[in-house]
């Protein structure tokens, strides 16, 4: 029988290792999987390549992580965020990598990865300091640069609910990257707020078909990095 | 309107007030942070105009009243919104293929700077120290059909933001159409700035004196 559920955050983070690729849910908090990341401080892995839109807020979820010194390297759009200091100060003292993104290209070099796609040509970034490096090409009349395929050893991601295969329902615009990072990741987890009966989502319905899913964590009340940040929690 | 001496032009909200004018009825519309938010509040009567919010939400509605709403239903300015009836969520994927693709009719942005070719520079001053950030600047300039920049005609320090070149880094190249400032509403033609209305009071030359390019006077048909 198949069921992805795994016992809790801590199991579920077990294999990431140094130097992984991973890829972690969430626009701001909205989508921020903060119990599998909080799972990953404990666990210690290091020398981290990390896929997000921003850089997290406060010291908890993503910016613990980039705090306690595990990310080498961040690929995002936008690493400047209310209550995000963390970054700033590696950054500006050169102990973490940046390689910034268009937002939109961001998430097409994760939906081109996911889909086997190593590379594609955008108009986005043309002109700008952001093409530099890059290979240009005109389609009828009109330049584009090549963008590379973006996948990953790991995601983490947080669903409203899940059931034992993995199909899972988001809430709101919290969905924002989960669904597309599950399909480029070599492993993806999933923490959710609820685990369903298999049938109790409505095939129409699913968002993430189960097969890009891994191992489902049940975390019943997650913690909002918002509460937390206005609470002073630094994490661990 | 009564004229203010030592602030002639537009108010914020009658900036805003301008460009809801022209958004035609039934179009699908992003409006940057800041701002252009304002223009929500004046679109006319009897137009509806569908808000897209780049994190994933077509729909938008909107902010929730003071400690209500749900941290996880947020705009691109992660702020809390409401959505109307009818509206979609989706994934960032589908969200910048709504952009890149050519399916949002309307953007409305901020500047540092445009030049009279409708090279537009907003998302950094270049400044050695400043951490870059660039979010879905670069995708909306390059994707979504009619680009409106709204933005006061000069700096805080009165500096010209018209100007003939960018000297910030661009967010893309000959990407505006149309530019509404505080004393004008100005579009990119191939011969450059052409001023297309004055705002109430003001005059051509004044405008011309904090422009940093030649301003071409409204066509005459």
């Amino acid at each position: 029988m198949i069921d992805k559920s795994i016992a809790g955050p801590a199991q579920a983070v077990a294999d990431i290792f140094d130097g992984a690729t991973i890829m972690i849910g969430g626009f701001g908090e909205a989508g921020s999987p903060i119990e599998l990341i909080h799972a990953l401080i404990d666990q210690g892995a290091s020398g981290l390549t990390v896929v997000n839109n921003n850089t997290g807020s406060g010291e908890v979820g993503l910016a613990a992580l980039i705090r306690a010194g595990r990310v080498a390297h961040m690929i995002c759009s936008y690493p400047r965020t209310a209550n995000s200091t963390v970054f700033p100060q590696l950054y500006r003292s050169g102990k973490i990598k940046l390689e910034l993104v268009p937002q939109g290209t961001l998430a097409e070099r994760i939906r081109a990865g996911g889909a086997g796609i190593p590379g594609f040509y955008t108009a986005t970034s043309v002109g700008t300091p952001l093409e530099e490096g890059k290979e240009k090409r005109e389609f009828d009349g009109r330049e584009y640069v090549l963008e590379r395929g973006l996948t990953a050893d790991f995601a983490l991601i947080k669903a409203r609910a899940a059931d034992r295969y993995g199909n899972l329902l988001y809430n709101k615009t919290a969905r924002n990257f989960a669904p597309i990072m599950a399909t480029a990741a070599r492993t993806t987890l999933v923490q959710v707020a609820e685990i369903l009966p298999a049938g109790e989502i409505d095939p129409e319905a699913v968002v993430t078909p189960g097969i890009f899913v891994d191992r489902i964590v049940h975390i019943p009340d997650p913690a909002l990095e918002s509460d937390l940040v206005a609470r002073g929690v630094s994490y661990p | 309107m009564s004229p203010d001496p030592t602030h002639p032009g537009l108010s914020r909200d009658e900036m805003a007030r301008r460009v809801a004018i022209d958004i035609p009825d039934g179009s699908y519309v992003n409006l940057g942070i800041g701002m252009p938010e304002r223009i929500t509040q004046f679109v006319p009567a009897g137009r509806e105009l569908i808000y897209h919010t780049e994190n994933g939400l077509l729909g938008m509605g909107p902010a929730p009243a003071e400690g209500e709403g749900d941290p996880e239903l947020i705009n691109a300015g992660k702020r809390r919104v409401t959505v109307i009836p009818g509206a979609a969520y989706f994934h960032h994927a589908d969200s910048f293929t709504m952009i890149r693709g050519g399916h949002i009719d309307v953007c409305v942005l901020g500047a540092l700077q445009v030049a009279c070719n409708g090279d537009l520079a907003n998302w950094s001053t270049g400044a050695p120290d400043a951490i870059p950030a660039v979010g879905g600047a670069m995708d909306l300039v390059a994707g979504v059909k009619t680009i409106y920049v709204l933005t006061q005609h000069c700096t805080k320090h009165g500096d010209p933001k018209l100007v003939e070149r960018c000297t910030y880094p661009l967010t893309g190249k000959a990407v505006v159409d149309r530019v509404y400032t505080d004393l004008a509403v100005i579009d990119i033609t191939p011969q450059g700035f052409r001023v297309v209305e004055l705002s109430p009071g003001i005059e051509f030359d004044y405008v011309q004196e904090r422009t940093a390019a030649p301003l071409l006077p409204p066509s005459q048909d």
